[in-house]
């Protein structure tokens, strides 16, 4: 526990800059949302209590806009705002707007009549009414609602990394998908702790008493266009080009890293969620993208992918991988899961993908068009002579090859086919495997390589260089290790790629990363 | 100075005012009587137009209230409210300087003023920078007054003042109602159901019920005329009570006997009321009380017993008429 810890504090020691980036981002996207929210929220709020026949209409509608998943609500605001910061803050907005507007409502609507009363029969007009009697006895219940509002924006705040909008999210769900512990922790904590202290300091606030609270009101407005400043604070450079690369592929070395490292890639970068960063590329809000090579968003955007002339992402080349005894109980099984060997190109299957991602075709139908056009396919043979289990990850691009590989099998031998489809990642179906819940499922070299056996730097080095080495060291480790055998590749390669719209990519002729990097350092 | 004429509110089917007029006199008390929902508060709060009558007028200095701005109109007219709706979040003293603020008066005149009345009021200096939730329920309502003094208005409305106090304290706050200069000047009305407080206080009761006045008069007038058995009614569990009240020392003067000895320094005015007169018993009990004839300058000293048999062939004398 205690190497834990200090692990986790040499990686924010290290990530300093970073982290001081993003808790200021976070910061400010708060407050900036926050501050909006107030304008917005504080008036119509006061407003209904004038108009109590709009009260049920407005306080319905902020309850609606609250119960939109979050995520959904960021997907919404991209076609309109694009991404960064102004769908991030609309969005944090939102979800701030319901509770202000709400306990503005109550608090002015819970204040003594009697004492409203005494205020209109000592000669006070209605402007002087509401703010020299209504708001400031509604104040402690108002700052409640503003209290409230804030601790949702700091814990929405992180999903602003999904687009493109920085903040602790980008450590979060980075390390989320790096599987990075100490990552997830460096943003979890401050985002924590930020939530803890704000809910700590407004709680002081609401807790003063009337004479203070004058003071503090009073101030408060410059503190929040203080607070809601540090968020343009970072973000003051420049770039020709700008990059949107996902969390994942920021901290990894056959990503980000290596671009910087092996390439010297000096880009305007910013974090984005995966499933907005083919859009935002095709709209032109982003120039560069990272991806897979066979993403059907890349024939749907019209997208290109850049050579990796320096080879820093390893390949991902697809085979299907089986357990020893599997191979002895089924003798014909090898024999047919190779009938794909070769047979689908990196375009091949972007296009499979596209027809299944895009035009929403089944696997199943995908699969059997494909295997008829290479005159693959037979129709089931109907046997009994027991059952091979497949398994796959829970992407699109698995359930096209378990269902070939279901038709293969049903077609070519007198095996019936289980399958055990959408096992999450990788860790999942590869448990389920050596525990003897399938028999063999499609995976990927580079994979296989780092994730499964968590290969050395070293022997990473050593190996990229070529698609053969690879296969044949995990080849030869899974045999060993594993009693597992990788089969024939199917031929395409699933790597990392940087990618850029087709057109722009043609004008500035850039087709390698290397290009690009001449291109960024031009003047 | 107050003339209100033809005054008609309803809220939906509910007649609360119904019709009624009357005038009070400048500087005269006038009590509006009456049991819960007779239409007492809308009455007076139409008098400031917290509530805008349906039809009937009301002229105060023979100006149709309706015709100026109703923030001018109410920051001449003090109210006091029956649970005192004092600003929570103002100190005493800035619960009583908000007219003085909204006629923007210089801050010396106000202070000066503020601490003029906390005087008159006894109150200590030391509350004016305390809230309002650190006073006592009696306290507060002196503050309430205040607050509806400062700004010296010509007419006072108070809705059942004294209605949230105890007995003791409110019959000593009645005490320094009626001695208090300030008000001895205003026109003043005042809403009660305590039929014990109205005749205390009042120069004239209107007696309301079911939204209209049934009668108007002094509280003798009531008393001892009352115009039906609604009334009559009205007053009769507390009738003897008020009749020491309302009657005066001068009324049963004749029967009072001469020549008692004189043997403590006690000295009441003959135009106390048989009440005073008795409660002053209460400090010299078994002794005699002194009371003083101010026409004549004549002093006689009777005993309780001699009080009682006066009030009785007083009263017997009053029947007989
Ligand atoms: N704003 C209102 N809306 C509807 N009805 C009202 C309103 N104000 C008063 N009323 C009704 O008008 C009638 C007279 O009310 P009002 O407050 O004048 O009575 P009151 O004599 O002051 O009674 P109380 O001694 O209980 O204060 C009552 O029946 C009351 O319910
Ligand atoms: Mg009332």
């Amino acid at each position: 526990m205690n190497e834990h810890q200090q692990t986790l504090w040499e990686f924010m020691q290290q990530q300093a800059d970073k982290l001081g980036v993003q808790t200021m981002q976070h910061i400010g996207l708060t407050f900036i949302s926050l501050f909006i929210a107030v304008l917005v929220g504080l008036p119509l709020g006061i407003y209904i209590t004038r108009k109590k026949q709009l009260s049920g209409i407005v306080l319905g509608i902020a309850g609606i806009l609250q119960t939109i998943p979050s995520i959904a609500l960021l997907g919404f605001m991209i076609p309109v705002l694009g991404i960064g910061a102004k769908p991030a803050i609309v969005a944090l907005l939102l979800y701030a707007l319901l509770p202000i507007i709400r306990n503005t409502y109550t608090g002015i609507t819970g204040v003594d009549a009697t004492v409203k009363e005494a205020a209109v029969a000592m000669g006070m007009n209605k402007w002087q009414v509401l703010f020299k009697v209504e708001l400031p006895l509604a104040m402690p219940v108002i700052l409640a609602g503003i209290r409230t509002a804030t601790v949702i924006n700091v814990g929405v705040a992180t999903l602003a990394s999904y687009i493109a909008a920085g903040g602790l999210g980008e450590f979060i769900f980075g390390g989320i998908s790096l599987n990075n512990t100490n990552m997830i922790l460096a943003g979890a904590i401050p985002a924590a702790m930020l939530a803890i202290l704000f809910d700590f300091l407004l709680s002081r606030l609401q807790k003063l008493n009337f004479k203070k609270i004058k003071g503090a009101v009073k101030f408060a407005p410059v503190l929040l266009i203080f607070l809601s400043c540090l968020y343009f604070i970072p973000s003051a450079y420049g770039s020709k080009l700008t990059a949107g690369f996902t969390p994942e592929f920021m901290g990894r070395q056959d990503g980000n890293l290596g671009l910087i490292s092996k390439y010297g890639l000096k880009i305007h970068t910013i974090v984005i969620n995966d499933a907005v960063m083919y859009k935002a590329a095709q709209e032109k809000e982003l120039d560069v993208i990272s991806g897979y090579s066979t993403d059907g968003r890349l024939k749907a955007y019209d997208l290109v992918v850049l050579n990796d002339d320096k080879k820093i992402f390893p390949p991902y080349y697809a085979a299907p991988i089986v357990r020893e005894d599997a191979l002895r109980k089924f003798p014909e099984l090898e024999k047919t899961l190779n009938l794909l060997a070769g047979k689908i190109t990196d375009s091949v299957m972007t296009e499979l993908n596209y027809r299944t991602d895009y035009l929403h075709q089944t696997p199943e139908r995908v699969a059997k068009d494909f295997l008829v056009s290479k005159k693959l396919y037979r129709p089931e043979r109907g046997g009994n002579e027991g059952t091979v289990r497949i398994g796959s990850k829970i992407f699109g691009e698995q359930y096209i090859l378990a269902s070939m590989y279901t038709m293969l099998i049903k077609g070519y031998t007198n095996y019936s086919v289980a399958t055990k489809t959408g096992l999450g990642g990788t860790k999942i179906v590869f448990d389920a495997m050596t525990n003897d819940q399938i028999d063999f499922y499609p995976e990927y070299t580079g994979t296989g390589l780092l994730a499964i056996l968590k290969a050395s730097p070293q022997t990473v080095t050593r190996l990229q260089v070529s698609k053969d080495s690879t296969y044949n060291y995990v080849q030869h480790e899974f045999a060993k290790r594993y009693q597992i055998k990788w089969l024939k590749p199917i031929g395409f390669n699933n790597a990392y790629a940087l990618m850029m719209r087709q057109k722009q990519a043609n004008e500035l002729h850039i087709k390698t990363i290397s290009d690009l990097k001449r291109y960024l350092e031009r003047k | 100075m107050i003339k209100v004429e033809h005054l008609v509110k309803t809220f939906g089917t509910t007649h609360a005012v119904d019709d009624i007029s009357f005038e009070v006199n400048e500087g005269e008390n006038m009590v509006l009587l009456g049991t819960s929902g007779s239409g007492k508060t809308t009455t007076l709060k139409m008098l400031n137009r917290l509530i805008e009558p349906d039809s009937g007028s009301i002229a105060i200095d023979g100006k149709n209230i309706i015709g100026q701005p109703a923030e001018i109109l109410r920051r001449s007219i003090g109210y006091v409210l029956q649970n005192n709706g004092l600003f929570p979040h103002y100190t005493v003293a800035e619960n009583i300087a908000i007219v003085p603020n909204l006629l923007k008066w210089d801050k010396a005149k106000t202070q000066a003023r503020v601490a003029e009345l906390l005087e008159k009021l006894h109150l200590d200096k030391n509350y004016l920078n305390v809230y309002p939730n650190e006073l006592s329920g009696g306290q507060q309502q002196r503050i309430g007054l205040a607050r509806a003094l400062v700004a010296n208005p010509p007419v006072l409305l108070m809705d059942e003042p004294f209605g949230a106090l105890d007995n003791v304290t409110r019959s000593k706050i009645h005490g320094e109602f009626l001695a208090l200069d300030e008000l001895k000047r205003k026109t003043i009305i005042m809403v009660t159901h305590d039929v014990q407080e109205a005749f205390e206080l009042a120069d004239r009761i209107a007696l309301m019920d079911k939204g209209k006045i049934i009668q108007i008069g002094s509280p003798a007038n009531l008393l001892f005329n009352p115009v039906n058995d609604f009334v009559r009614n009205f007053l009769k569990e507390q009738h003897l009570q008020l009749e020491f009240k309302t009657i005066k020392l001068s009324d049963i003067w004749e029967y009072l006997p001469e020549g008692g000895k004189k043997i403590n320094t006690s000295l009441i005015p003959a135009s106390s009321g048989v009440w005073e007169a008795l409660e002053n018993f209460k400090f010299y009990p078994r002794e005699n009380i002194n009371v003083l004839n101010q026409q004549n300058k004549e002093v006689r000293p009777i005993t309780f017993d001699q009080l009682m048999a006066a009030f009785s062939k007083y009263k017997n004398h009053q029947s007989h008429e």
